[in-house]
């Protein structure tokens, strides 16, 4: 454990933030050149994840815990967001029988 | 600190992968990988309960949602019409634009200190626990609230609708 406290000393915190943006812009850039639905979901999430391990770096930059308890509550969201979306793709498979989002560019039937 | 950037690498390198990979299953597996690399990002930061909390809820429950849901939605028949290489351009362009912006900000603001870990104890189970229960009792009971309406949620659109209309 100590051996894993001395590793961490010595990165900067600009490393994370450009760690962080960059697979942020990673997720932006899959969310506009894809056009599976499924995909896209998955960009998302690698989104609210760059996100967390941010906040995460954060926390543990300034000593305080309240950073992490914030990235559990996150968590708890995307599950409950990942549920909801994919009964929404479900629904939108069974109704068009496709998951190309450019069939939806109505969004009415 | 090699360490660091080596993991790095790879999770710059297994998210790429995430977005070009042309069968949807590979995707899922490539953002596997990519989660199992932020869970040691979070090891590294000695943030234990949020690398456990991490590996149990997004690799264990949400990319299996996700298996779940493609292997109902069969995908095989037709594979995935490519967006025009113009739309693809301007995607790529505009996320770079984005993360230039991001990089020249940070440059601004110049060198920045190193993460030093103050309180080693700062991740560990007891401690969070600890903050959770006292200062955030009342968001954790809301969240309780959300997941059980996401749930209701989920069962009411996926079910199939009666003929009604």
């Amino acid at each position: 454990m100590e051996n894993i406290a001395n590793t961490i000393q010595t990165i900067p915190l600009n490393e994370y933030i450009l760690l962080s943006s960059i697979i942020f812009s990673i997720g932006v850039i899959g969310v506009l050149i894809r056009r599976n639905a499924i995909v896209i979901f998955m960009s998302v999430e690698l989104m609210l994840n760059s996100v967390n391990l941010l906040l995460t770096a954060f926390s543990v930059y300034h000593g305080d815990a309240s950073g992490q308890v914030f990235v559990f509550f996150i968590m708890a969201l995307a599950a409950a967001e990942v549920a909801v979306g994919l009964a929404i793709i479900v629904m939108i498979y069974r109704n068009t029988n496709s998951i190309d989002i450019n069939v939806l560019n109505r969004l009415k039937w | 600190m090699n360490t660091f950037y080596f993991i790095a690498f790879l999770s710059i390198f297994f998210s790429i992968l995430v977005i070009t990979a042309k069968n949807p299953v590979h995707s899922i597996l490539y953002l596997i990988l990519t989660f199992f690399t932020f869970t040691i990002h979070y090891i590294l930061l000695n943030a234990q309960f949020l690398a456990i909390v991490n590996f149990i809820v997004y690799m264990g429950a949400i990319l299996v949602l996700f298996l779940y849901t493609l292997m109902l939605i069969n995908l095989n028949k037709e594979s995935e019409p490519a967006k025009s290489n113009l739309v693809k351009i301007a995607g790529v362009i505009g996320g770079c634009c984005f993360l230039v912006t991001i990089i020249a900000s940070i440059k601004a603001l110049g060198a920045s200190p190193a993460v030093v870990l103050k309180d080693p104890s700062l991740g560990l189970v007891k401690n969070l626990g600890k903050v959770l229960f006292n200062e955030y009792l009342l968001p954790f009971e809301i969240s309780s609230v959300l997941l059980l309406s996401a749930m209701v949620g989920a069962v009411l659109l996926a079910t199939k609708e009666p003929k009604t209309t």
